[in-house]
């Protein structure tokens, strides 16, 4: 069996955001890279299924869609223990054209299972994995907790309204992950990183995939008005101004 | 292409308020368009339930239910929807950004080449290009996104676009569907809690962290959150100690809410805890540390232990209640 991961590199997400000053973009000078928290977590759980699978997982692959720039995410991801990396060339413009240009490059490599994050932390954009499993034309399981493999079955508990379903696929099939999947990321360790430098980080060109949506404007959040503060010894007051002030009960 | 379709989805054959929401929202965006504003509906649901989204400006409801609609399913859903949007011609696809628009919108974006904006804020800001906002890291700021494709997928956050009542006459059709495919997938076992208030459709919500000190001091909230219908949550800490269960947690990591009233109890309003209730409409903070980070994010606080100050708070709570 043979895994992917699909890594998206974000601003680390105590990051400050600062807008450019006709508010066009953000600035992200002096920002600092990471590997999306959720597919540090997916990762996380591949290697962990793979280092018990007794060989039956051959490999944990990972692959980004981005510029050179990602290349210090990907050599950590590789670091943690993934076993080899594909870039595929092109600045990823929007989920649409990642998913695109990921199914190009990966569409021939039989996969059996797909991991990807429920979200990128920076565009919150919720669709990459779903969009990548219909250009493959592949099941997909969305909103995962819980990912095992049993002999030919890989089992899943899915999100639900209110509680979560347990379900029992077959390969191929992408799993969209989010809480639950891994309890801790992985950090690398020193050989791990030795050894990072000599695994295989391949570009691959990208095939010019369009995409469909583009962020042109960007507002800070309303200033908040002051906390209003009540004394201690007189809860009534705020249950008063809750119902005469705010109208909310 | 003037026609929006609306995915209106159940939780057990009922229509929850964030649906009546994207009802709303569908219809003036079909109104700003000139076209009709369509509903789908997949699964059993009653037709008295189906006429409600009348209320809200829908003038026809597409409906399939049978085997392949019974329990929820990528595949056959996603078809279905896309299969919907061709027939009435829409432009415009809406969902409410749930789970299951996050398992499918994407699916029927790639179907339809449509470009998708997943946790709409409100409405476009322009139609032409085709404008509409949304937050960017969990809500540090906002962003407008263009939809260049003729086709549009918008999923709308949750509390984020009032009801809008505008009676329509409703029509029921049953869309022609597929017959069964094979599916790679079982479902075979499903876990819900029933009668209890879900996070994400909750009004107000009631959240304990790290200051509440341990398991056993969580009786004056789940009693707040009795008084006033309300959910309780937690911080990451409260669940990752086993204090309360992983359901509660809310935040970056968590379940993201935006209920009306939220109160942060015993919670120093960690950035990350801040990511998943910033949306909250108002928030109430009672904490110990007067410098703590929650007050700046909070509308109402209290300097003060939650132990001491919440029974009080319950009492002058139970007599509002009781007085109106
Ligand atoms: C990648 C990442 C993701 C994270 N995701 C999340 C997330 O999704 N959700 C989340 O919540 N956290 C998350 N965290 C953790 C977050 O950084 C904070 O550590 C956490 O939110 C703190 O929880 P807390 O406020 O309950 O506890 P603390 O920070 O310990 O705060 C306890 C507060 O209670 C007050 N207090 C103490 N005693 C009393 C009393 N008797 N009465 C009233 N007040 C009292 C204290 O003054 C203090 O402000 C994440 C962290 C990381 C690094
Ligand atoms: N540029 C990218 N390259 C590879 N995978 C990505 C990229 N962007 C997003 N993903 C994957 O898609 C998931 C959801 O991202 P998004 O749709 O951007 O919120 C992420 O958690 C990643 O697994």
């Amino acid at each position: 069996m043979k895994i992917l991961v699909c890594i998206s590199n974000v601003p680390d997400t105590t990051t400050r955001i600062k807008l450019s000053s006709d508010q066009n973009a953000i600035d992200l000078s002096n920002v600092q890279w990471i590997i999306n928290p959720w597919d540090e977590l997916a990762l996380t759980r591949a290697l962990e299924l793979k280092e018990s699978s007794g060989g039956s997982i051959e490999s944990v692959s990972i692959i980004h869609v981005g510029n050179a720039g990602s290349e210090a995410t990907l050599r950590k991801a590789l670091a943690i223990g993934a076993d080899d990396a594909m870039r595929v060339d092109a600045a990823p413009a929007d989920a649409y054209a990642v998913a695109h240009e990921i199914a190009e490059a990966v569409k021939d490599k039989n996969f059996d299972l797909i991991l990807c994050g429920i979200e990128s932390s920076d565009y919150n954009g919720s669709a990459m994995g779903g969009m990548l499993a219909e250009f493959l034309n592949m099941e997909s399981v969305s909103s995962v907790s819980k990912l095992e493999i049993e002999g030919a079955e890989i089992k899943l508990n899915r999100e639900i309204a209110g509680g979560y379903e347990v379900i029992a696929a077959q390969a191929p099939v992408i799993a969209i992950v989010q809480k639950g999947i891994a309890i801790e990321p992985r950090i690398p360790s020193m050989r791990g990183i030795m050894m990072a430098r000599k695994k295989p980080l391949v570009v691959v060109p990208a095939t010019g995939a369009k995409a469909l949506t583009e962020f042109v404007h960007y507002t800070p959040p309303q200033p908040k008005a002051a906390c209003k503060m009540i004394a201690a010894d007189n809860p009534a007051e705020l249950v008063n101004l809750l119902h005469n002030e705010a109208k909310i009960i | 292409m003037n026609n929006v379709l609306i995915y209106t989805e159940n939780f057990d054959g009922k229509f929850k308020k964030s649906i009546y929401e994207i009802a709303s929202y569908g219809s003036e965006i079909a109104r700003q368009l000139g076209g009709q504003a369509i509903a789908i509906s997949l699964g059993d649901v009653a037709e008295g339930e189906l006429k409600s989204l009348g209320t809200f400006g829908i003038s026809k409801v597409l409906t399939a239910s049978g085997d392949l609609f019974d329990t929820f399913q990528n595949l056959p859903y996603a078809a279905a929807i896309a299969q919907a949007a061709n027939q009435e011609n829409a432009g415009v696809i809406i969902f409410s950004a749930s789970n299951i628009a996050k398992a499918i919108a994407p699916r029927v974006s790639v179907k339809l080449k449509a470009g998708m904006v997943f946790a709409a804020t409100g409405l476009p800001s322009n139609l032409n290009p085709f404008t509409v906002p949304k937050k960017v890291f969990h809500g540090k700021a906002f962003a407008d996104v263009v939809v260049g494709s003729e086709r549009k997928i918008i999923s709308l956050s949750q509390n984020s676009f009032g009801l809008r009542e505008h009676p329509a006459d409703i029509v029921i059709e049953a869309l022609p569907t597929e017959t069964s495919t094979a599916s790679a997938i079982r479902v075979i076992d499903t876990q819900k809690a029933s009668g209890k208030i879900l996070l994400n459709d909750a009004e107000i919500i009631v959240s304990g962290g790290r200051g509440l000190k341990s398991a056993d001091n969580w009786q004056p909230i789940e009693e707040l959150a009795e008084i006033l219908g309300a959910a309780t949550a937690c911080s990451r800490p409260v669940s990752d100690e086993g204090w309360r269960p992983h359901s509660e947690h809310v935040g970056q990591t968590g379940k993201i809410v935006a209920p009306n009233l939220y109160f942060a109890l015993g919670i120093s309003g960690a950035i990350q805890h801040l990511a998943g209730v910033s949306s909250s409409k108002v928030i109430v903070a009672i904490n110990t540390d007067k410098d703590a980070p929650i007050f700046e994010a909070a509308d109402y606080g209290i300097v003060g232990d939650v132990q001491k100050v919440l029974p009080q708070l319950n009492d002058a709570f139970r007599k509002f209640k009781a007085e109106n």
